[in-house]
């Protein structure tokens, strides 16, 4: 499996750490609740087809990246930045 | 029909044209007492424990393939009871015993092997952690043995002595441990639920949960509307689409693990071996293949094949502990979609809608768990009560913080 990264280009699956899904950045304001801390860290959609998670270039650039995948082909199809993200925000 | 050693002689001589099937294939009735979701080898000990313990046999399992098609078609094999932490230890103390009685039980022989399970320590500190773990196993009523690593040379000779990166200080032996028939015990537990009057249907997908009020009142399916009052969700792999279908979020993320079998060899491995310092494991089957495998690939997946990287480091992790199986031909590998929880631990529990239960989170162990889940799910879905050994298997425990993290790694998902 190759991942892009939008800094490095086409990368093998070897320079990734693979920390989990998209919902471990709807970090909770210290005024949440437990519910939301708990959707935050612990439950999860877990798609079987498109999905939308995290992904740190360790040997890489470091950045983090949000990586749109297919958990059923493998098939990734795209990525983006965590730091354009919030950029965004 | 009960099978017996004169049953195979007496068929032998008449062409085998007396067996006949191991279980009907009955059409689903409109309405049952409890439905099962998912034929696998924790929903069919489910339905059988919940009609020999419980006597309630007006329920069906339903099954989108054929029985036992999933992961206990696909595994590793290995039945242990050596765990450490409460919760975790008595659970598997009593899936061992229930092991052990196993082919008495279901008059089908499961191939239940006692061959041990030989865990190796590669320093000090591992050492002493088996020490630890071996006392908390012969508390718990199993039984454990600290080996210094000449006893582990004269039971395994063939593994590396001689290398200095890991070597070998010893190990911890839990001769109760081996391996099973994997299918044999989805089989076995079929034809015993069917026995007892259970509705086993296949190529029947449930394609939504019926909930009225907060009460669950049946399933839809590929085969119609089915009610029943009770229903069990045992559908490892595939848990969290299941228990979408409940407007539920179950704290689990899929992943890949890999597993691998050699060409058949003359008998050279003759217990199960886990590597102490690299996620690696390793039997022989009775036809001579060499089981192994190690880790998950570590990011979530359906895919049921894996990557190569992972492939790679089992190669590795295999050739480091045992040098001598370098020229074994691998002759296939697979991946087994695993319900993987933050802590490692599995869930028996009640859910917030009344009559829908969740027996899922497996991990990577659900093989020789398959006995105790479905005695203690059957528990729950019969009592409304979570079994005295599966207490502690609860579904909202990250949001308390009763986590049951039996590798110390850590509360997220890819980590265990």
């Amino acid at each position: 499996m190759r991942i892009p990264c939008p800094l490095c280009g086409s990368r093998d699956r070897r320079e990734f750490y693979y920390y989990g899904s998209e919902d471990y950045l709807n970090r909770p304001t210290d005024q949440g609740t437990i519910e939301e801390l708990d959707n935050h860290l612990f439950l999860r959609h877990n798609p079987a087809g498109i999905t939308r998670d995290l992904w740190y270039h360790e040997t890489g650039c470091t950045s983090w990246l949000i990586v749109t995948r297919n958990t059923i082909t493998h098939e990734v199809l795209g990525s983006e930045l965590v730091a354009d993200r919030k950029k965004g925000a | 029909m009960r099978y017996s050693g004169l049953k195979v002689i007496t068929e032998g001589l008449f062409g085998n044209k007396g067996w006949g099937r191991a279980w009907r294939d009955p059409a689903p009735k409109a309405e049952y007492d409890a439905i099962i979701i998912g034929g696998g080898g924790h929903g069919l000990a489910t339905a059988y424990y919940l009609a020999k313990n419980h006597g309630l046999t007006n329920i069906a399992v339903l099954e989108k393939g054929y029985l036992g098609g999933g992961n206990i078609g696909r595994n590793t094999t290995i039945v242990r009871a050596n765990y450490y932490m409460p919760g975790n230890s008595e659970f598997y103390s009593h899936s061992l015993k229930l092991w052990e009685g196993l082919e008495a039980e279901l008059n089908y022989n499961v191939m239940h092997s006692q061959r041990g399970q030989l865990i190796l320590a590669h320093s000090d500190g591992q050492r002493d952690t088996l020490a630890r773990r071996g006392n908390a196993m012969i508390n718990q009523g199993d039984d454990a043995e600290l080996w210094t690593r000449e006893q582990v040379r004269d039971f395994a000779p063939y593994l590396d002595f001689e290398q200095t990166r890991f070597p070998i200080y010893g190990g911890l032996m839990h001769k109760r441990g081996g391996t099973a028939r994997h299918d044999a015990v989805a089989w076995g537990y079929a034809r015993g639920a069917d026995r007892r009057g259970v509705d086993l249907i296949q190529n029947c997908e449930v394609t939504g949960i019926d909930i009225e009020n907060g009460v669950v009142t049946g399933v839809q399916t590929t085969r119609g509307p089915i009610r029943a009052k009770k229903v069990g969700m045992v559908v490892a792999g595939r848990s969290s689409q299941v228990a979408a279908m409940a407007g539920m979020r179950l704290p689990i993320e899929s992943h890949v693990l890999q597993a691998f079998v050699t060409e058949g060899l003359k008998p050279i491995i003759d217990s199960v071996i886990s590597f102490g310092m690299g996620h690696f494991y390793i039997s022989q089957s009775d036809k001579g293949g060499l089981v192994f495998g190690g880790d998950i690939d570590f990011y979530a997946s359906y895919a049921a094949r894996g990557n190569l990287p992972m492939v790679e480091h089992v190669m590795e992790a295999g050739m480091t502990l045992m040098p001598m199986i370098g020229r074994a031909k691998v002759l296939r590998s697979w991946g087994g979609i695993m319900d993987m929880t933050p802590d490692g631990s599995p869930i028996i529990d009640k859910t917030h809608i009344e009559g829908l239960f969740v027996d899922a989170g497996w991990n990577y162990g659900g093989f020789k768990a398959a006995p105790a889940s479905g005695w203690c799910m059957a528990h729950l879905m019969a009592t409304g009560q979570s079994h005295e050994v599966a207490k502690r298997f609860r579904l909202d425990r990250f949001r308390t913080g009763h986590v049951l993290d039996e590798e110390g790694t850590g509360s997220q998902h890819n980590l265990h």
